[in-house]
């Protein structure tokens, strides 16, 4: 861990300000991840802006009957929240699927959006990566790579994002507040929020530097039935290998998204028409074009399984 | 004391305090925090530096240039040592553990520098400044099954052969011919490999976790060259060890070298990323196993080749040596191999040799069940011999209950219910099964002394280099020491972990419970003559009991004849020869349910049974406790743990606790924990067998025994991750 400096802001004005002041800046929230890159050095800030005090722990209702949730509110918080686990069922449940009640105590829905793959040789600076170190090279390309991305991939990095919350939010159509240095502010739908890696894997969101997140909203409430299934090697505590988050007959349509699968939540809308033709019909629009090594190859049976299982159930 | 024949009626037998379900005597320490582990000695080294390793980033070759220029002006650094700067060691010795030693590197992660700094964060910043030059060496083997056939036999553990396999397995009525593969595992203990060292003078105090405070003793003193009267190692808590602190890594050296340079004591700690390549791991195995057998299940010919790799001078994971001696069968022919890897070293881990043998054993007893069309436990019963199949009558077992393990189990959980033909049962989502498989753990004793002594409030001290390594040593030794002085357990302390005590058999290999506490005995059993020699009673007539001696209708208090002074005893048990005359295992008979997942694979444990028969229970509640732990182990071993190999980096890649997997709470159902009845007194004094590793031998088999039962598909390299199972489920159902 490199030495920094540290401060707490007071608004989110003020901490936007403050980490476009400082050269290789970082805002803090939960710091369930940051922390862990610092000691290992794969993320090395030069000061930190704790936002935990700037309010945005609230979840409040929006005009056109959706739900505002404030970017410092917790993913325990979240997923107990009455309107969120009667209206938004898909959400509490893929934020309980996640991580461990400790981590989600502290874990907050901007810091979790944010949150950086869990690729192995991301974690170990001794190797290429070229997200860590654009140009030294995929290690995973060749190498362990069972639980890295099918999909939207290229050949210079195929990791996943490893968020749950984040797919949840993709089937709901979640749009991402922001608030700049400069006080603008923008509202990013989550289909354009995340990005797929191409020639630059350490560009992860359409955020600009010093952008601060104020909160995520929802769109008016879907109904119909919703699922999270998580599907990984033990029951809990572990990152998916695929999961399926699913809206299912609300207003009249099918809705899917996919965690395990891509360096974003994945989501094919044009596919979703096709659910009057089963599962198989709506997995090959939503696998066309996936390019699995020899070892993650498994993901694509798995997934289709996984998406009948949720389709019949 | 020498326990060379079989234990008579002695003290133990009394059960007052001996296998009664004592509540863990540290476990207050424990829960309120108080219990300290090595690193957590604070107020002892105010003025202690923090000390950070850093590791090889190549497994094979050596380092050109090593640049520390950088990292020696960082704040707080106070000093970098490094192959350039590092004093002579000595490496001849067993326990020793050479570190910073020349620019040779023999795997990923060894030590190539110790950044100490007045902050652990400023060493460990201080470490990756530090700039390094390595020449790769061209040449390099990570993959077992691409050196497997340039292996060699290993002296340790000769070839069994007996009868004429070759034959016997051609004209054998039924064969089965099966290759299974287990992947390198990780101890993954709990608490960090850790020491703190100061020197006064020339003696070098090091509080360490260890399992084997004399062989720490040996390594260090040995490393360092310097006289063993002249180190003291501490060790008082220790947060798991599975084997991995049997030995010695960079910590203990370097902390002592670096405080013997600054003058201050140092404090090392590796880190868990490091710990997965660093220390040593349990090795890959693949065994070949052949069974020919009769229509009737009766085994006539066994084989059992066992293949792991290892790198030079380092040992063979011995997974065939359980199939000397679980089933009959007259011609027998059982060989381990040994290759030359690598990777990091391999080393002792979680039931060393059966825990993963008999994953491969027991699976393929379930196959040929299957091909004979026998019940899997009546098979297992038809096949139980009681003396050793290849000294015949003349070597029995010292005690042997399988038959009664599995027949207790199997009507405990209702084996009866379990539907032989796979595949066949249904619930909603789930395809479930059930699987059995014997479990066998040769017991191992020690040699192992303690000091006891009464004092003037009758109160009974122990003291021994025993561990606790989470176990429960600290109870049943105070149990043992309790019923031989006649005392009740809150009169008796215990201390243990200590160099300055009687070198003691220490954790390791499942002899601990039984060794160390026959060590109390010997120690206990000396006491009393002392105390009645005092008190003036013939010691052959006496009874200890409430804290009292009494002979011939008189009786003293122990703490008037302890008076000012106390009265002390040093004993030690020595084991003579019995093993030759009888073998000594503990059984266990598993039962397991899994549901699986009929579209992802995903396979839960819903049900697991252990019925074990290992001698006298000394207390029934550690017991279980050490049983859980096994059985959750054996659940890893069969569904997640592998240390994926990278061999393009030499390395084990997954090296954290997020991708090494073990169970979590919600991958282990309610556990079930019988013990047999039994008494062996053909063990030591205690009667009482090896118990912790117990529960982890064959429950892996179960579980996998189970999953076939459930699916119809089998696995045979372990894990058995749903990718693996994925291909043999039926097509899902089309649906639109
Ligand atoms: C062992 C373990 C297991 C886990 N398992 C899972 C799992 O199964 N599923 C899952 O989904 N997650 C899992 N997680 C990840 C966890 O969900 C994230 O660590 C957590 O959500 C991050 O939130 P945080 O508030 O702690 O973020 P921080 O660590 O504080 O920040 C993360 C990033 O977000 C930035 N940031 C924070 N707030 C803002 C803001 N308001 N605006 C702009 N930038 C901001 C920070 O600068 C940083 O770059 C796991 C984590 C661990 C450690
Ligand atoms: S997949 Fe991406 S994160 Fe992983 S090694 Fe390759 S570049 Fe790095």
């Amino acid at each position: 861990m490199r030495a920094f400096t540290y401060e707490r802001a007071a608004s989110p004005a003020e901490a936007a300000a403050a980490v476009a002041r400082t050269r290789g800046a970082k805002f803090i929230a939960g710091g369930t991840n940051l922390l862990d890159l610092m000691k290992l050095e794969i993320e090395t800030p030069t000061h930190l802006v704790d936002v935990n005090r700037i309010g945005l722990d609230g979840i409040e209702g929006t005009p056109d009957g959706g739900l505002r949730i404030g970017a410092l509110v917790r993913n325990t918080a979240l997923a107990a929240d009455a309107r969120v686990r009667k209206d938004y069922a898909v959400l509490s449940r893929a934020l309980l699927a996640g991580a461990s009640g400790q981590l989600r105590n502290k874990a907050t829905t901007a810091g979790n959006l944010l949150q950086r793959t869990r690729c192995p040789y991301f974690y170990d600076p001794a190797r290429p990566c070229n997200k860590r170190e654009p140009g030294s090279g995929c290690s995973a390309l060749e190498g362990f790579s069972r639980n890295l991305a099918v999909i939207g991939t290229s050949g210079a990095c195929i990791a996943t994002h490893p968020s749950d919350m984040a797919v949840a939010m993709r089937v709901l159509d979640a749009t991402i507040e922001t608030v700049s240095p400069d006080g603008a502010t923008r509202s990013i739908p989550i289909a354009e929020f995340h990005r797929l890696p191409g020639d630059t894997p350490e560009v992860e969101t359409a955020l600009r530097p010093a952008e601060l997140i104020t909160a995520v909203t929802l769109p008016k409430p879907l109904g119909g039935r919703h699922v999270y299934r998580k599907v990984r090697d033990r029951a809990s505590y572990a990152f998916a290998t695929v999961s399926v988050a699913a809206v299912i007959g609300g207003d009249g349509r099918n809705r899917f998204a996919f965690g395990g699968l891509a360096h974003k939540p994945w989501r094919v809308e044009a596919a979703e028409a096709e659910s009057g033709r089963g599962a198989d019909a709506v997995a090959d629009g939503v696998l066309a074009g996936a390019t699995p090594t020899r070892e993650n190859a498994f993901k694509l049976p798995l997934l289709r399984r996984t998406l009948a299982a949720t389709l019949a159930a | 004391m020498e326990f060379s024949t079989p234990a008579g009626p002695n003290p133990i037998d009394t059960g007052r305090v001996v296998t009664k379900p004592v509540d863990r005597i540290d476990g207050p320490l424990k829960v309120s925090g108080r219990a300290t582990y090595a690193y957590e000695y604070h107020d002892e080294f105010p003025n202690a530096a923090y000390g950070f390793v850093l590791g090889s980033a190549i497994p094979k070759g050596y380092i050109e240039a090593i640049d520390a220029r950088e990292a020696e002006a960082m704040p707080g650094v106070l000093l970098v040592l490094t192959h350039n700067n590092t004093p002579k060691q000595n490496g001849s010795g067993q326990h020793n553990s050479p570190q910073l030693q020349g620019p040779g590197i023999k795997q990923a992660e060894q030590a190539i520098a110790l950044v100490v700094a007045e902050s652990f964060e400023q060493a460990r910043a201080a470490a990756r400044a530090i700039r390094v030059r390595y020449a790769r060496a061209k040449t390099g083997h990570y993959d077992l099954a691409a050196v497997k056939d340039a292996s060699r036999p290993v002296p340790k553990s000769p070839d069994s052969k007996v009868g004429e396999f070759d034959r016997a397995f051609a004209d054998a009525p039924v064969k089965l011919d099966v290759t299974y593969t287990t992947p390198d595992q990780s101890h993954a203990m709990m608490e960090p490999h850790a020491s703190v060292a100061r020197w006064d003078g020339d003696k070098l105090t090091v509080y360490t976790a260890n399992q084997m405070i004399h062989w720490a003793v040996d390594g260090i003193s040995g490393t360092l060259g310097i006289p063993a009267s002249k180190v003291r190692v501490q060790s008082a808590f220790v947060g798991g060890g599975f084997g991995s602190k049997l030995f010695l890594y960079a910590d203990p050296i370097l902390a002592a070298v670096a405080a013997k340079r600054l003058g201050r004591p140092v404090k090392v700690a590796l880190t868990r990323p490091q710990i997965f390549n660093h220390t040593n791991h349990r090795p890959a195995t693949i065994q070949h196993i052949r069974i020919g057998a009769a229509p009737d299940g009766k085994i006539v010919a066994i084989g059992h080749d066992a293949f792991s790799g290892n790198q030079e001078g380092g040992e063979a994971e011995e997974a065939a040596n359980q199939t000397k001696l679980l089933y009959g069968g007259e011609n027998r022919l059982i060989r381990t191999r040994l290759s030359e890897l690598n990777l990091p070293k391999g080393g002792a881990m979680r039931a060393p040799g059966e825990a993963v043998g008999l994953l491969a054993l027991e699976c393929a007893m379930d196959e040929l069940a299957e091909k004979t069309g026998i019940d899997p436990v009546e098979l297992r019963i038809r096949n139980d011999i009681q003396y050793d199949p290849a000294k015949g009558p003349d070597r029995p077992f010292s005690s042997r209950k399988l038959v009664e393990c599995m027949r207790v189990g199997a009507e405990r959980f209702g084996w009866n219910r379990r539907d032989p033909k796979p595949a066949s049962v249904r619930d909603g989502r789930w395809l479930v099964g059930m699987g059995v498989a014997s479990g066998i753990r040769d017991n191992l004793v020690m040699p192992s002394g303690a000091r006891v002594s009464v004092d003037r409030e009758g109160v009974l001290t122990i003291e021994t280099q025993m561990t606790d390594i989470g176990t429960g040593s600290y109870t049943i030794l105070g149990q043992v020491g309790a019923e031989m002085m006649g005392l009740p357990i809150e009169k008796v302390r215990v201390r243990l972990g200590d160099s300055d005590f009687p070198k003691s058999s220490g954790s390791g290999g499942s002899w601990g419970a039984n060794s160390a506490s026959a060590g109390v005995y010997a120690a206990c059993e000396g006491l009393r003559d002392e105390i009645a020699k005092k008190a003036g009673f013939n010691s052959r007539d006496v009874t200890f009991a409430d804290g009292h001696v009494s002979a011939a209708g008189r009786s003293r208090s122990l703490a008037e004849i302890a008076g000012q002074d106390g009265v002390a005893f040093t004993g030690e048990v020595k084991f003579g020869k019995l093993d030759d005359t009888y073998a000594q295992a503990s059984f266990a008979a598993h039962f397991c349910e899994v549901a699986v997942d009929w579209a992802t694979a995903e396979i839960r444990v819903r049900r697991l049974l252990s019925v074990c028969a290992a001698g006298r229970i000394i207390n029934p509640k550690t017991s279980r406790n050490q049983c859980f732990g096994g059985m959750t182990m054996g659940v890893g071993a069969a569904l997640m743990e592998e240390q994926v190999v990278d061999g393009r980096f030499g390395y084990f890649v997954n090296h954290d606790l997020a991708e090494y997997q073990v169970p979590v709470h919600a991958d282990i159902p309610d556990l079930d924990v019988v013990f047999l009845d039994e008494i062996d007194d053909k063990s030591s004094w205690i009667k009482a067998k090896g118990v912790g590793e117990l529960g982890i031998c064959g429950v892996g088999a179960a579980v996998a025994n189970a999953v076939y039962n459930a699916t119809g598909i089998r696995i045979r390299d372990y894990p058995l991750t749903l990718d693996k199972l994925l291909p043999g489920l039926p097509e899902m159902p089309r649906q639109s």
